[in-house]
């Protein structure tokens, strides 16, 4: 860690491009058990590289992935399948906006 | 503190039933869950709507808040009646959201504040730190050159005596060169620190752009209108164009019409592979302010045959 005036400051990495989670890193990190995990493999939310779990690989982008997924069933009372339809869905209005975007209109 | 109207930020009548409040609840929190939500205020209103709900869905404490009388206004300067909480007992405190520390004074200064409910109650002897998520707003430049940002988070905590209390904590972050929109950068080890011998939290900043007045962005793609003059257009000519990596030539083909799309390969945001930068011609028409510019135009109009609207057999 160098600091700058005073202001620690840090080297950092990109998530979704320089990082590979086990399946333990992410249960830490959305703070759940592996079955909650396995739960989204098998709803196909994640798509992990490796056969049998131990071995599995993730992108760093299924962190955020993996606790939207979560929130949504919490917060909207909702269950596995729902939510993974939702995050379809608003993939895909992510992707029809960056296109709007694009061709200059207002998202 | 603010008063605030629990039946009105759930958009149901004081003397809704408890199936209407539910009813109204799923519907509101769908629309303003912050996951699904693009409204800037989306994450401030439902946690409003959460905490609303915490008090109305419960016979309870909505009977205790409705003692509270018809006469208030949401965001009026109130103050509990100096007899509030007597004979009234909150079974357990019942608080069902692990995100008790969010609700407002309002609410604390009515039901209380009940942090066993937050992620404390697990409390294993080495426990790792929780994590740390929050935005940052960067600018496109940022992208092309690691830029050194100074963040200010709004870290909240409890003080001695059990305020909820918000700590500023100022950190300088290096954006990584080549980031996109949407992307997340981790800071391992800065979330919360752990139990005993447990390993600090990490902490998530998700990256957002400012908007930018030349170019727009797709992934790693950049786009960009660029007027060109009716005669560069037509006969072909080297303009110079910004891009983040400084300005370059760029060759616009002749007989080009406006919205043609010429690509400038790898001056988009670096990366392996880089994006491209899009250039859309937008072919701008000299203002005819002069009697020379008038008589240059109705050069045009007698020498050139054109029909603009052939097309459309007018």
């Amino acid at each position: 860690m160098n600091t700058e005036n005073g202001v620690p400051q840090f080297a950092i990495c990109i998530l979704e491009e320089q990082t590979q989670l086990t399946l333990a890193d992410l249960c830490g990190a959305c703070a759940v058990h592996a079955e909650r995990i396995v739960e989204l493999v098998d709803a196909g939310v994640l798509e992990p590289l490796g056969r049998e779990p131990s071995r599995w690989r993730f992108g760093g982008a299924s962190l955020h992935r993996a606790r939207m997924a979560l929130r949504l069933q919490r917060d909207l009372d909702i269950d596995l399948a729902g939510a993974a339809l939702a995050l379809e869905l608003l993939d895909e209005i992510e992707s029809l906006r960056a296109r709007l975007r694009a061709m200059g209109g207002e998202y | 503190m603010e008063f605030k109207d629990y039946y009105k930020i759930m958009g149901v009548a004081r003397d809704a039933t408890q199936d209407e409040i539910k009813r109204s609840y799923r519907k509101l929190a769908r629309k303003y869950h912050p996951d699904i939500s693009k409204e800037a205020d989306a994450e401030a209103r439902f946690k409003e709507l959460g905490e609303a709900y915490e008090v109305l869905k419960d016979a309870e404490k909505r009977a205790a808040y409705d003692q509270l009388g018809t006469n208030w206004k949401g965001g009026q300067e109130f103050r509990p009646p100096p007899d509030w909480n007597t004979g009234f007992e909150f079974s357990g405190g019942g608080f069902s959201g692990g995100d008790a520390a969010d609700y407002s004074d309002f609410f604390a200064s009515l039901f209380g504040r009940d942090f066993r409910a937050g992620g404390a109650g697990r409390a294993q002897p080495h426990a790792k730190g929780e994590d740390h998520h929050a935005k940052v707003l960067i600018d496109l430049e940022d992208t092309y050159q690691s830029a050194t940002h100074t963040i200010t988070l709004r870290v909240p905590g409890v003080d001695a005596q059990g305020h909820v209390i918000t700590r500023e904590r100022v950190l300088n972050v290096t954006i990584p060169k080549g980031i996109r929109e949407g992307q997340h950068i981790r800071l391992s080890g800065q979330g919360s620190a752990g139990m005993g011998e447990g390993q600090a939290g990490d902490l998530y900043l998700q990256v957002e752009f400012r908007a930018h007045p030349l170019y727009r962005v797709d992934g790693r793609d950049l786009y960009l209108d660029l007027p060109v003059a009716p005669w560069e257009a037509a006969l072909g000519a080297t303009v110079k164009v910004p891009t983040l990596g400084g300005i370059v030539e760029l060759k616009i083909p002749e007989g080009s019409g406006s919205g043609r799309k010429l690509r400038l390969k790898g001056r988009g945001i670096p990366g392996d592979p880089p994006g491209d930068c899009y250039v859309i011609l937008a072919i701008a028409l000299p203002p005819a302010d002069t009697e020379a510019a008038r008589d240059v135009y109705r050069k045009m109009a007698q020498e050139l045959n054109f029909n603009p609207r052939a097309k459309m057999g007018v």
